[in-house]
């Protein structure tokens, strides 16, 4: 009889289906996985080691390379760990577009989890669609930071600047003739929330088409019905957060059990799963999608109808505008210091977390009264996630691991941190 | 909301007794400080008494207090923050352990009460070189195969101390020490408590 042995395998570091840069050490049985072993911290670049030698605000762009799908939801957990730390207060009409921006980075987040995991395990059609969609989400967030990533658009007491009451255009070039530029445009006429209003009534179409090309499909159903099994029980040992613990049937949303900003005033509801497997977690993104339109619909309507300020007054914090700064001396003193040594945090210590796209991510901050950070931890949902790979690949066949990574929503920005 | 924190480290309180070094209330939150030796069995007490009820370890952070305030720092230098999170009772605790030596900081490890703390311990290790005894795997996680040295603690520079590059010569990769000069733009600077008077305007 032939002499029978495990086979171990390397999966990654670079594999299309890897999400970046995961180094899977795979051992098999046949086709059986025995025991996964993930080596991470092939994109560690100390961003949490960097920004003890930087200001409080400098730090703000690192966070948003953190997790580089969410971008503003990173940004908005290091600033309210900055505001507790301080105690300042966020004018509300910053908070609404804080809220609202963090809803229009979940569908993006969200956008970006459905289209590539089904792209890994068969669909290929799906991640062309939610990319079109991703499109006019980033050209909301070009609006109004002048990036379409890395916006560093929320800052410590409220958002950077108010939203802009013109949307940018296309130019008519040798590419884009007249007639598609027209057609590119048109619901570019008028502010950025018109454009966002204009979204959030086609998307629950999208949403539907998505849920026709992937929901009663066989083959997706196939690879993800009872694959990836979590009780809820283990979900809560393993840390798991987000869509991965609301999809085993716990339901656990910060938004809705420590309301931050203005979330306890917004109407919107929880979606849970039932099975706890890969199905159910794909289900409940999709209904957050939607969810998170109605949200967005609320802030517009809001948004609207209350105009104010969107950063705090308290120019200990936030730089003073610029004809204030150039007509007052007190305030080019403030100016001066903010951008020279920074603010002082007062001593303490305080855990910020936010309903991030993924989960819980937390950050912990320690200041010891200095002008930077004495210790920045981030607390990042993956990094759990990604921990329990093991567990949750075990007995699995080998091609299954690629639908839990997909699952598991992986971005390495955010676990190597 | 503030109610029920101050329910928390009443009970806290109650419970730890002489076992708990230190329960403060500070911006929201609760911090419970525990000798080393008592780490592991108060976590032991939190996840399973009905009161408590923390099912979930959502984070550890290690902190290197050595450079505090630029001062000199005069109690044990590493500590791991362990942050716990109930979702029965809907509240959070900062759990706090000092480790006793500097030289050879070492902690129990709670790999068996959650086992999420798997990964996060492996972290602290890593990057601070806190030993957490009974952890099944302590490997380094994040730095490198091969890395020396545990790169947060503070008196490790931030540009480190070796260089990688390509050696056309040997045709392979190359470490060498850094070539970078350490800069730093903006000062560190603390000022006297309520410098400028941040929180109010």
């Amino acid at each position: 009889m032939a002499e029978i042995r495990n086979y171990t395998i390397n999966f990654g570091p670079q594999h299309p289906a890897a999400h970046g840069v995961l180094r899977l050490v795979l051992e098999l049985s046949g086709e059986v996985v025995e025991r996964a072993d993930p080596h991470i911290g092939l994109l560690h670049r100390g961003t949490e080691k960097l920004a003890e030698t930087r200001t409080w605000v400098q730090s703000v762009p690192y966070m948003d390379r953190l997790d580089y799908v969410s971008m503003m939801c990173n940004e908005h957990a290091y600033c309210l760990a900055i505001e507790r730390l301080i105690g300042v207060e966020v004018p509300e009409r910053g908070q609404y577009i804080r809220v609202m921006f963090d809803e229009i980075t979940r569908i993006l987040n969200h956008l970006l989890a459905i289209g590539t995991h089904a792209l890994d395990i068969g669909a290929m059609t799906m991640v062309l669609y939610t990319f079109r969609e991703r499109e006019d989400l980033m050209d909301a967030y070009e609006a109004v930071s002048g990036a379409r990533m890395h916006a560093a658009y929320y800052r410590p007491g409220g958002v950077y600047r108010d939203l802009p009451d013109q949307m940018p255009q296309y130019e008519a070039s040798k590419w884009k003739n007249a007639e598609t530029v027209r057609q590119l445009n048109e619901n570019r006429q008028g502010s950025l929330l018109d454009f966002l209003e204009d979204f959030t009534n086609r998307f629950p179409k999208y949403c539907d088409d998505y849920e026709t090309l992937l929901t009663d499909n066989r083959i997706w159903k196939q690879r993800t019905v009872g694959i990836g099994v979590v009780t809820p029980e283990q979900a809560k040992a393993w840390g798991f957060t987000g869509a991965m613990l609301r999809g085993s049937g716990v339901a656990w949303d910060l938004r809705k059990k420590q309301p931050y900003e203005v979330y306890d005033r917004l109407d919107f509801d929880i979606p849970v799963g039932k099975e706890g497997d890969c199905y159910d977690r794909y289900l409940v993104r999709m209904e957050e999608m939607r969810q998170s339109n109605r949200i967005i619909k609320q802030c517009i309507d809001w948004l609207r109808k209350n105009p104010g300020p969107v950063i705090t007054g308290n120019h200990k914090v936030a730089p003073p505008s610029r004809e204030a700064m150039k007509s007052n001396m007190e305030e080019l003193i403030h100016h001066f210091k903010l951008f020279s040594e920074g603010m002082h945090v007062p001593e303490g210590e305080v855990y910020a977390a936010i309903e991030h796209p993924k989960g819980e991510f937390g950050v912990y901050a320690v200041s010891d009264g200095a002008n930077k950070p004495y210790r920045l931890k981030l607390r990042s949902p993956g990094f759990a996630h990604l921990a329990a790979m093991d567990a949750m690949a075990k007995g699995h066949l080998l091609a299954d691991v690629v639908a839990i990574i997909g699952t598991m929503d992986i971005v390495f920005g955010d676990v190597d941190r | 909301m503030t109610t029920k924190i101050e329910r928390l480290s009443a009970l806290l309180g109650e419970h730890f007794g002489e076992r708990a070094k230190s329960i403060v209330i500070d911006r929201g939150e609760v911090t419970l400080e525990v000798a080393a030796d008592d780490y592991r069995s108060a976590a032991i007490e939190l996840r399973d008494r009905a009161e408590f009820a923390f099912e979930q370890l959502v984070d550890v952070s290690g902190v290197d207090y050595s450079a505090w305030a630029n001062r000199e720092w005069t109690r044990e230098r590493y500590a791991a923050s362990t942050h716990l999170l109930s979702i029965a009772n809907n509240w959070r605790l900062r759990l706090r352990a000092f480790a006793p030596d500097d030289g050879f900081p070492v902690l129990d490890s709670l790999c068996d009460v959650w086992p999420s703390a798997n990964w996060f311990e492996r972290e602290v290790f890593d990057l601070f070189g806190i030993m957490f005894s009974g952890h099944p795997d302590l490997r380094r996680i994040l730095t490198d195969y091969g890395f020396v040295g545990h790169p947060f603690r503070k008196d490790f520079p931030v540009s480190g101390y070796v260089e990688m590059r390509y050696d056309p010569e040997q045709r392979r990769v190359v470490y060498q020490p850094v070539t970078i000069e350490p800069r730093e733009n903006t000062p560190r600077v603390v000022r006297e408590a309520n410098y400028g008077d941040v929180g109010h305007g």
